[in-house]
């Protein structure tokens, strides 16, 4: 018997948990003794019973009389089995709301007679169809408190009928009940007779199993595991079906191959089916990372680095354009930056307004542009929906609502230039060299260490057997950079150039480098976006009293005598990376450990 | 959705995705084994995960009050399977609270085995096997919940959670507690070991007309009234109770809120 979660929402206070436990009550799924236990506890501290008691579980919530965090709860009817969620209604708590919600679907609810629609009826409203719950059947509650009044009740279900149509949710049906008595939860009322309906759980054993409708098949790889020989995809199908022989594409690299095997333990089988963890073999040795998608090779997912979402934003610190977030969308991780905040929606009256930040518990549109290349879909959930994290920590999540294609997004930044197909794909060169094609780009102050870290690196993936150049800025000054001054703009001209040779060392097989002072954030991003796959930043940071006390050439003091103007950390700033791969601290560590932590990261990065 | 993926299937497809996620995104990782029926069944589920060997280490927080017949069950399990099994021995009774209620002091000194576990394996996830329909503060917690440095839980402010989107990260020095099973329940257990002919101690079938519904410790854990003496009849005698599976665990009712003060000192 497949089990429906339902998730029950509503203002603070409207009964959700009360109705929950008048359902279990009257549906026999009390525990026994449960009961008498709260019983007892409610005579000890002097109130009445509370229900809900039941479900708020912890001695805060009890002796508050509110419900702190999600709770599941389980039982069966005379037709299904229910997970019932039960989600608090506190403004500052919407993100347990989400947590809850996003599991259902299908909702109830909850509106008291008297108070009628709240803030939180509204932000529910909306919510609940962005995290993927678009049917809805309200109990109009605590009816005893408004004299079971029948126009009241047609009021506010008039009113909620218009609010749910304008939020994009259904409205199955609007029930009257009094939680707290039973009425019209499990059983019909007699105290009611103008209504006529189903009660809550009639109407919820009406509802239709989710509909499942037709989806092409998506893999997104969640991991590689390794055994023996073998190179086997781990992941769960999320649409569509996978059979052993067919042809799969994986995105985003575009590059196909044969399935080969199923393979599952304890014994391994011939096709998997959307729902099932799996893992695959291929035919050939392509290069397949956690975070890529399989399909088939028609109904391909976008590859899309600039894209438009609703979001929903959770982090106390409200969210503005231009700052660096990473997204997981899939089994996939990118940085991502917003580009434009377009609006956020009014709860009370769900307009759209312009606004230049995102507040925490906001609903809102925005423009988000992905530094790697992110593989998306509008219409299915399973690559439709992402979570934003906020220096590891979840701060929000969103559905895309249309992504561009990188390949339009290229043409239309720089229309007249095309890029020249190679005949040898780079998995070939990877194959060849052993090793994937790197750009290491490592910025910090003058005299953080890069140079020598550079040097190291480079001697030990030679020794390695690996292809690896040093990048230097004094180098290339020397040379492609010669005409080149120390002009703020020139200095920046410097580093783009830079970027675009090493992106091409890298395609070429080769781990390429950079060690490069770099200060502005701008230029480091154009340097990445050269070779977005393959960029690694490495922060080397150590504070400007250490690197002073180094001053490997001479070049703080001269600078502090005035004769280099501009010089970074002293006359010029030094922007620090929000988002690096790596960041190393030359001024906590000595050099040897802060090598070892290089090249253990270049080699996993490096690693086929 | 093909129709021949049963619910026990979506059950298991959940719990290996947070498997391997915890094992992709979480490491150094450690899984706790008490030998019952939820973590054996969750490492058979991360033997299906990891396609025949579970790459990481398994320990049993051991207060030498186990019954004989699960010292038995998990030595011939140990062997079977191939286990990395690292048994961790917990602090004597005597090194605890004494004020507190037998039940208590067993979970004092469970706690305590697992900081010090944690401590010394540097482990930064542990997988759990607790379920959210076993016990009201389990059904509020997360499947990436983190722990503070103390092992405290702050149940207060629990990340968000949502779709296939957990918090992977943690400061140093404080875990992750991973909840592959929390969403199921103690039936969909039954029916799914017994689908899968997993292996389960022997005390929970009936002797005598008596049989252990939840395994603790010898001298603070009672057995139920019970003919079920098949898996068979097990399943059906679940199917049809509404009693609480812990209810044969006193330390659970040492008083109100009894269990939640365990949860939040950093009890599993």
């Amino acid at each position: 018997m497949k089990t429906m979660p339902v998730v029950f929402a509503g203002h603070v206070d409207h009964g959700k948990s009360t109705l929950v436990a008048r359902t279990l009550l009257d549906t026999g799924y009390f525990p026994d003794g449960k009961l008498a236990e709260l019983e007892a506890a409610a005579q000890r501290r002097g109130v009445p019973l509370e229900i809900s008691f039941l479900l708020d579980a912890f001695q805060i919530e009890r002796d508050q009389a509110i419900t702190i965090d999600a709770t599941r709860i389980w039982f069966q009817s005379a037709t299904r089995r229910y997970e019932i969620i039960d989600a608090p209604g506190h403004r500052e708590f919407v993100r347990h709301m989400v947590s809850g919600a996003s599991d259902a679907v299908a909702a109830v609810l909850v509106v008291d007679a008297g108070e009628g629609i709240g803030e939180q009826t509204r932000r529910h409203a909306l919510l609940l169809p962005l995290v993927g719950v678009t049917r809805a059947i309200v109990a109009v509650n605590k009816m005893d408190a408004v004299n079971f009044d029948a126009t009241r009740f047609r009021a506010i279900e008039d009113e909620l009928r218009a609010l749910f149509a304008q939020a994009g949710l259904t409205l199955v049906i609007a029930v009257p009940t009094v939680a707290r008595d039973g009425d019209n939860v499990v059983h019909r009322s007699s105290r009611m007779p103008w209504y006529d309906g189903p009660a809550i759980l009639e109407a919820l054993d009406a509802l239709d199993d989710r509909p499942e409708a037709t989806m092409p098949l998506r893999f997104p790889v969640q991991d590689v595991y390794r055994r023996n020989e073998e190179r086997i995809l781990l992941g769960t199908v999320s649409g569509g079906r996978i059979e052993q022989g067919m042809t799969l594409l994986f995105s985003p690299s575009r590059e196909t191959a044969r399935v080969t095997q199923i393979v599952r333990f304890p014994a391994s089988g011939t096709a998997a089916v959307a729902g099932e963890a799996v893992g695959l073999t291929l035919d050939r040795a392509i290069f397949v990372d956690p975070g890529d998608v399989a399909s088939e090779i028609v109904d391909v997912p976008l590859v899309s680095t600039a894209f438009e979402a609703t979001i929903f934003w959770l982090d106390a610190a409200p969210l503005r354009a231009g700052e660096h977030l990473r997204m997981r969308c899939g089994t996939r991780d990118t940085t991502v930056v917003p580009e434009a905040i377009h609006s956020r929606i009014d709860v009370a009256t769900f307009h759209r307004n312009a606004s230049e930040v995102i507040e925490r518990n906001d609903i809102g549109d925005i423009a988000l542009r992905s530094v790697q290349p992110a593989v998306l879909d509008v219409a299915f959930p399973a690559l439709g929906r992402f979570a934003l994290y906020r220096a590891d920590a979840i701060c929000g999540g969103g559905i895309v609502r249309s992504a561009e294609k990188q390949e339009e997004r290229a043409r239309r930044r720089s229309p007249n230039v095309s890029s020249n197909e190679h005949a040898t794909h780079a998995s070939d060169r990877m194959r060849r060299s052993g090793h994937r094609g790197l750009v290491v780009w490592l910025t910090g102050l003058p005299s953080s260490g890069k140079t020598t870290l550079a040097t190291q690196l480079e001697r030990a993936l030679f020794a390695d057997g690996w292809h690896a150049y040093v990048l230097d800025g004094d180098t290339l000054r020397t040379g492609l950079n010669g005409d080149l001054g120390f002009s703020l703009a020139d200095r920046s001209e410097n580093v783009r150039r830079t970027g675009e040779v090493a992106a091409l060392f890298a395609d070429a097989g080769t781990i390429a480098i950079v060690s490069l002072v770099s200060p502005q954030r701008a230029d480091r991003e154009r340097a990445r976006a050269a070779a977005p796959d393959r960029f690694h930043e490495v922060f080397i940071k150590a504070d400007i009293a250490t690197c002073e006390t180094r001053d490997v050439k001479g070049l703080y003091r001269r600078a502090r005598a005035g004769e280099i103007p501009d010089f970074t950390g002293i006359g010029s700033p030094y922007e620090e990376p929000a988002a690096a791969e790596l960041v190393i601290d030359t001024a906590a560590e000595t050099v040897s450990v802060s090598f070892a932590g290089l090249l253990a990261y270049v080699r996993e990065a490096g690693r086929l | 959705m093909s129709s021949s993926v049963t619910d026990l299937d979506l059950l298991e497809a959940r719990t290996v995705f947070v498997l391997r996620e915890a094992f992709r995104r979480v490491k150094p990782l450690g899984m706790l084994w008490s030998i019952g029926k939820d973590s054996t069944a969750l490492l058979w589920m991360a033997r299906k995960a990891f396609l025949g060997r579970i790459p990481f280490p398994v320990s049993l927080l051991d207060t030498g009050m186990e019954f004989p017949e699960v010292y038995a069950f998990r030595d011939e399990l140990i062997a079977a399977w191939d286990l990395d099994y690292r048994n961790e021995r917990c602090p004597p009774e005597s090194s605890v609270d004494q004020t507190l209620a037998p039940g208590g002091r067993a979970a004092a000194r469970k706690t305590e085995g697992l900081k010090a576990l944690i401590g010394r394996e540097k482990w930064r996830g542990v997988i759990l096997g607790i379920r959210r329909d076993e016990q009201a503060t389990r059904a509020k917690d997360r499947i990436f919940s983190p722990r503070a440095v103390d092992g405290s839980w702050n149940f207060r402010d629990q990340p968000p959670e949502f779709w296939n989107y957990y918090q992977t990260d943690v400061p140093d020095g404080a875990h992750l507690r991973i909840h592959p099973l929390l969403h199921w329940t103690e039936l969909d257990i039954w029916r799914y070991t017994q689908r899968e002919a997993i292996p389960f101690c022997s005390l929970y079938l009936a002797r005598n007309g008596k049989r252990f519904r939840s395994l603790g410790e010898s001298n603070i854990t009672v057995p139920i009234d019970s003919n079920a003496a098949t898996i068979e009849e097990v399943v059906a005698e679940l199917a049809a109770t509404s009693a609480p599976e812990r209810a044969g665990r006193l330390m659970d009712h040492e008083s109100e809120d009894a269990f939640e003060r365990l949860r939040a000192g950093g009890y599993m």
